[in-house]
């Protein structure tokens, strides 16, 4: 049903941008995905957690992180779902495309769970346990999009 | 225990819609507020502090401590804002409750509300979460709880016809509250046939939209009879936050539960919380929550929570009934969703919940979820606690 708007308040064609630091973890991160094409965690010294993306901090053990590692690209499914949903996305100000496969994977060497796409393939369902390779794109920038999304592949 | 022993005296809430054009958000607020010194009978001059909360990125406007002024009754009064996201409503209840706990504040008005209609829910959520990193795939509260469903379902090889019971519970029990925003009976194949949203939920498995708002006014034990005949005595709470990054969450389980549920029942004594319960009202924006946190909560064995459902234990008039209010299936103004399920145990415990009232109510639960994957918890009991 449309809906007639009396009163919306935007900034026209101005843009009022955040500049956010992603710090010397995150750039790391993306130092290492732009350059080598490498996928790194770091990793706590006292509990082991390997933690995806990297910080600085364990927040279990409040206990400050110095070991970088590397982890993937392969990955294991550890739960999806299929979104079919769409709404306007405040990152792009244009529609999220639906469906699209949304995947929580766990790195091979990692703890936590990545999220991202996940292509969606007839012939390849989305299963939890499935294994996942990641999918970079071909000129790097040092961004989350970077990484394109994960294919199912069969081990 | 803190200081002073504290007890709800008196709720009010909005007659919650999808769309409320009529009122601003003042006006709305207005509303709870003034229900609620109604129900206590007492004024805005016989409170002593004002406890607001909403999740602002919702209307866009971050200062609702300031400008709700007239609405809340906070003119020259002290006023705080507490905002935690989903569990917003829980956390301003147990904010409530330190503060009269404490013996600085005798008497406390608590203020939830939200006005989902003014901004598109789903893109508002996104922006709660780190840009960098989550942003890109995140797609609101819905994928999120969907991510849980489908680890769950592959764990004990339930169904979405399991879930589908639960929202059936819950949109039955909204019948009976006037107050609650969708008030129809579903079928289990009409759940199922209806749109899936993200597999594995549906639209039917999911909350809505509501503009609304909640009010509650606590009172410390040296008034608190003097004002309400049965005060509901708030018996302990508890809270837990889980994660930074939305891969962080242990998804399947909902470890911010156990643990919250865990120290709740240890330090109010309470063994068999199955049995000693007589009512649960239930932050559960979708139908699987319903199975699996209960579970997390210790009401019944991991594994269990579909076969206890479909047994009708949870249903009214069986042994546990949960969500006599219809819950956040049938009504979710997000920032006093949380405070609705603490206002609502109150009134069952009070005696006033009119149709949906449960029987007898010696102690119950609220909590509120958030975040996501965030847990606050109350216990409530119609007994002084000790």
């Amino acid at each position: 049903m449309a809906r007639e708007d009396h009163l919306v308040i935007s900034s026209g064609k101005a843009v009022q941008p955040f500049h956010y630091a992603v710090g010397l973890y995150g750039s790391k991160f993306f130092q290492e995905l732009k350059e080598n094409r490498r996928l790194v965690g770091s990793k706590c010294p006292d509990c082991g957690k390997v933690y995806v993306p990297p910080r600085k901090v364990c927040g279990g053990c409040f206990k400050e992180m110095k070991e970088f590692v590397e982890v993937g690209p392969k990955g294991t499914i550890s739960t999806f779902t299929i979104v079919r949903y769409t709404f306007i996305d405040p990152e792009t100000g244009v529609q999220r495309p639906v469906p699209y496969g949304y995947g929580f994977v766990r790195f091979d060497g990692a703890d936590t769970v990545f999220q991202h796409f996940v292509e969606l393939d007839e012939k390849h369902p989305i299963k939890i346990g499935a294994r996942v390779e990641t999918v970079f794109r071909e000129k790097m920038e040092g961004t989350i999009r970077d990484i394109l999304y994960f294919r199912i592949i069969e081990e | 225990m803190g200081k002073k022993r504290v007890a709800i005296v008196g709720t009010g809430q909005t007659h919650h819609k999808s769309h409320r054009p009529d009122v601003n958000g003042q006006e709305l607020i207005h509303e709870a507020v003034t229900r609620a010194l109604a129900d206590a009978e007492l004024t805005i001059k016989d409170i002593d502090a004002i406890v607001i909360g909403n999740m602002d990125h919702f209307e866009g406007i971050n200062y609702v401590d300031c400008w709700s002024v007239d609405g809340s009754g906070g003119t020259m009064r002290p006023i705080i804002k507490l905002t935690t996201g989903g569990t917003t409503g829980s956390t301003l209840a147990i904010g409530g409750y330190h503060m009269v706990a404490s013996g600085l504040f005798e008497k406390v008005l608590i203020i939830g509300w939200e006005k989902n209609s003014e901004s598109d829910t789903t893109g508002a959520i996104t922006t709660a979460f780190d840009p960098i990193w989550d942003r890109l795939v995140f797609a609101g509260a819905i994928a999120g709880l969907a991510a849980e469903g489908q680890a769950y379902m592959a764990e004990f090889g339930i169904t979405d016809r399991d879930a589908a019971r639960v929202s059936v519970r819950d949109r039955k029990h909204a019948v009976n509250n006037p107050y609650a925003q969708l008030r129809k009976e579903v079928t289990i194949e009409e759940v199922l046939e209806s749109p899936m949203l993200s597999d594995p939920i549906h639209l039917l498995d999911v909350c809505p939209r509501t503009d609304g708002a909640c009010a509650v006014i606590m009172a410390s034990e040296d008034v608190a009879e003097k004002i309400c005949p049965v005060p509901d005595w708030i018996w302990g709470t508890a809270n837990r936050h889980v994660y930074t990054y939305v891969g962080d969450v242990n998804l399947g389980e909902i470890d911010s539960m156990k643990n919250a549920a865990t120290e709740l029942f240890a330090k109010t004594g309470i063994r068999e919380p199955r049995k000693e319960l007589d009512v649960i009202e239930l932050y559960q924006p979708y139908s699987f929550a319903g199975i699996i946190w209960i579970e997390a909560m210790g009401i019944i064995p991991r594994g269990k929570g579909s076969e206890y459902i479909w047994s009708g234990a949870t249903d009214m008039g069986g042994e546990l009934p949960i969500n006599p209010s219809g819950g956040v299936i049938a009504c979710n103004p997000i920032g006093a969703t949380g405070l609705i399920r603490c206002a609502e145990v109150a009134l069952q415990v009070m005696g006033k919940a009119g149709d949906r009232q449960v029987p007898d109510v010696n102690l119950g639960v609220s909590t509120g979820f958030g975040g996501c994957f965030w847990t606050d918890i109350l216990l409530h009991g119609k007994k002084k606690p000790e």
